[in-house]
């Protein structure tokens, strides 16, 4: 398989050389342990944001570090989570007296390392509470399970939740923002074809040219169920429709519609989906008060989308519309 | 009969090696439930463990055990590199002090690293994971030491359950990690934590097979 890479081993770490070389204004790269943190960390009594997760979803997490969302982010290998002690250092680095959120996708290896970075950063006398996201509707939940994946509501979380921290809540406050979220969000996504992890060369599953998989992570893994290509608007009624079931979303509920690219998928596609999105979401009463489209949380160059739908209010309007200044997302700066 | 020191480092090694050598096959069964990564993420993890690995002057068996724990929670990731650390670690309180052990410090031993593992992923047997190799390997060893078997014998009748509990997951529907994501999709897959769960006790099994 074709790729633009050097050697598969140093991936990640010629990633983040250009990362620093790119954004020295808005972040530095810390190597061994790899983290990227804010350029003016640690800021003086504010809440610090620390996420992290495999690598391949660029620019999630390492692009929203910066004003107004993430303090710092902890890079894996690729679709690997990191380890422990990125995680502490990182923790270490941008606490400012205020106290430290982990948001964590939610996700066995996540969970484990993060649970474990907690802890140590605890004994180390820092305030750390932690968020898990997990918004998959794809999934189903059930105690005896791994539980749902966190997929794409984590962008619109570390938005909001970091322009809350920026507004100088309180680690509590802010904490709890994030599980408002978390209950509020829903996503699903799709896949037109695989994605190649580097080191692997060939593509993570075969999927033969006329047919799609429903119902997707981030990481490659095939979805629940396979079938024929199918245009792109019944292909949103397959993603939206779970979305605003489970939830339920109802009639009068504002929310923010978010089209993502997995990474592959052009946005004129995500364009269609979003139009065909917006019809079905004002047929049913449902009214879209912001939107995000573009390749927020992808899975190296896989094509396809995911829809993530949030439930909004008057607080989480303000924090979406308020500055941001990061690689990845930028306005009102 | 006693596995020592010196036969704890050459384990270690092999397993790295064996580990080296089948990196493609176990994250090739991690491509068809997984996300394709625990070949690699164990080749890293014993890779650093080489060069970390103590030469056994100045230190006992547990803190052999230790360092190689520590090494794999910070240089694996995933669910896999917290799992091993545990396995190491676990194994490693268990044995500390001792310049050699027997089949019963084994067993004990090898009771501790399962135990560690389902609390930290809560996992029962029948959830097609590494815990499906385990608990009958544990069982194995202690219905060996009961029985007053040899060491050697021991050891084989261990890697063996392994290797039954590693086949026999894979009907299984994932009920844990990565693979539970497929639901009905993940039956017909071996676990690829299993099967280097399998491998590590093989290796011991084969390592300490003439330990005297
Ligand atoms: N909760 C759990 N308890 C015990 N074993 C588990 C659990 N979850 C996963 N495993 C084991 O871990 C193996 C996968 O390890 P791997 O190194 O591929 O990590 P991973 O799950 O891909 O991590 P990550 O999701 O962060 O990439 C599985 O095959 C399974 O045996
Ligand atoms: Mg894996």
């Amino acid at each position: 398989m074709k790729k633009l890479i050097n050697n598969p081993e140093n991936v990640v770490l010629e990633e983040l050389k250009g990362i620093e070389l790119a954004h020295p204004d808005l972040v530095k790269v810390h190597y061994d342990p790899d983290f990227i943190v804010r350029a003016d960390a640690p800021v003086k009594g504010k809440v610090a944001l620390v996420s992290g997760g495999g690598s391949g979803h660029e620019p999630m997490h390492g692009g929203f570090v910066g004003m107004g969302m993430l303090d710092a982010a902890c890079p894996g290998a690729v679709f690997t989570s990191p380890t422990p002690d990125q995680m502490l250092e990182a923790t270490k680095a941008v606490d400012g007296g205020a106290g430290v959120l982990h948001i964590v996708k939610n996700y066995t290896g996540d969970v484990m390392n993060f649970e474990m970075a907690a802890d140590l950063a605890k004994a180390e006398g820092i305030d750390v509470e932690a968020v898990v996201v997990d918004d998959d509707v794809a999934v189903k939940d059930s105690t005896w399970t791994a539980g749902r994946r966190g997929v794409g509501l984590t962008v619109l979380m570390e938005k909001l939740v970091g322009a809350a921290a920026e507004e100088g809540r309180s680690l509590k406050e802010v904490a709890d923002l994030a599980r408002k979220i978390n209950g509020q969000g829903r996503s699903m996504g799709m896949a037109l074809t695989s994605c190649v992890v580097p080191h692997v060369g060939k593509p993570t599953f075969d999927l033969p040219e006329d047919e799609m998989e429903i119902g997707i992570g981030i990481h490659g893994e095939p979805g629940r169920t396979r079938m024929k290509v199918e245009p792109a608007d019944a292909v949103t009624e397959m993603l939206l429709n779970p979305v605003i079931e489970d939830l339920p979303f109802e009639s009068g509920d504002e929310v923010l519609l978010f089209v993502n690219s997995m990474g592959g998928t052009p946005l004129i596609e995500l364009y269609i989906v979003y139009r065909k999105a917006v019809e079905m979401l004002e047929a049913k009463g449902i009214k879209v008060v912001r939107n995000l489209i573009g390749p927020y949380i992808t899975s190296l160059e896989m094509a396809g989308a995911s829809i993530t739908m949030l439930k909004m209010d008057d607080d989480l309007i303000k924090l979406w519309d308020a500055p941001v200044k990061t690689a990845g997302m930028r306005w009102g700066v | 009969m006693a596995v020592t020191k010196k036969d704890v480092l050459e384990w270690i090694k092999a397993f790295a090696q064996v580990i080296a050598e089948n990196k493609e096959y176990l994250t090739e069964l991690d491509a068809q439930i997984g996300d394709a990564d625990h070949g690699a993420n164990m080749d890293r993890g014993f890779r650093a463990v080489l060069e970390k690995l103590p030469n056994g002057e100045d230190v006992d068996i547990g803190k052999i055990m230790k360092t190689v724990g520590m090494t794999l929670l910070s240089k694996v990731g995933g669910a896999g590199g917290p799992l091993y650390s545990t396995i190491f670690m676990q194994a490693g309180m268990s044995i500390d002090g001792k310049d050699y052990f027997d089949l019963a410090d084994w067993a004990k031993a090898l009771e501790a690293a399962t135990a560690g593992v389902v609390r930290l992923g809560k996992a029962s047997p029948g959830d097609k994971t590494m815990v499906d190799a385990l608990t009958p390997a544990v069982q194995a060893l202690k219905d060996a030491t009961e029985q007053g078997l040899s060491l050697g014998e021991g050891l084989k009748k261990s890697a063996e359950a392994a290797e039954e509990g590693m086949i026999a997951t894979i009907p299984l529907v994932a009920r844990k990690g990565r693979a539970s994501y497929l639901g009905e999709r993940s039956a017909g897959h071996q676990d690829p934590g299993a099967t280097s769960t399998f491998m590590l006790l093989d290796t011991a099994a084969k390592v300490w097979a003439n330990c005297s």
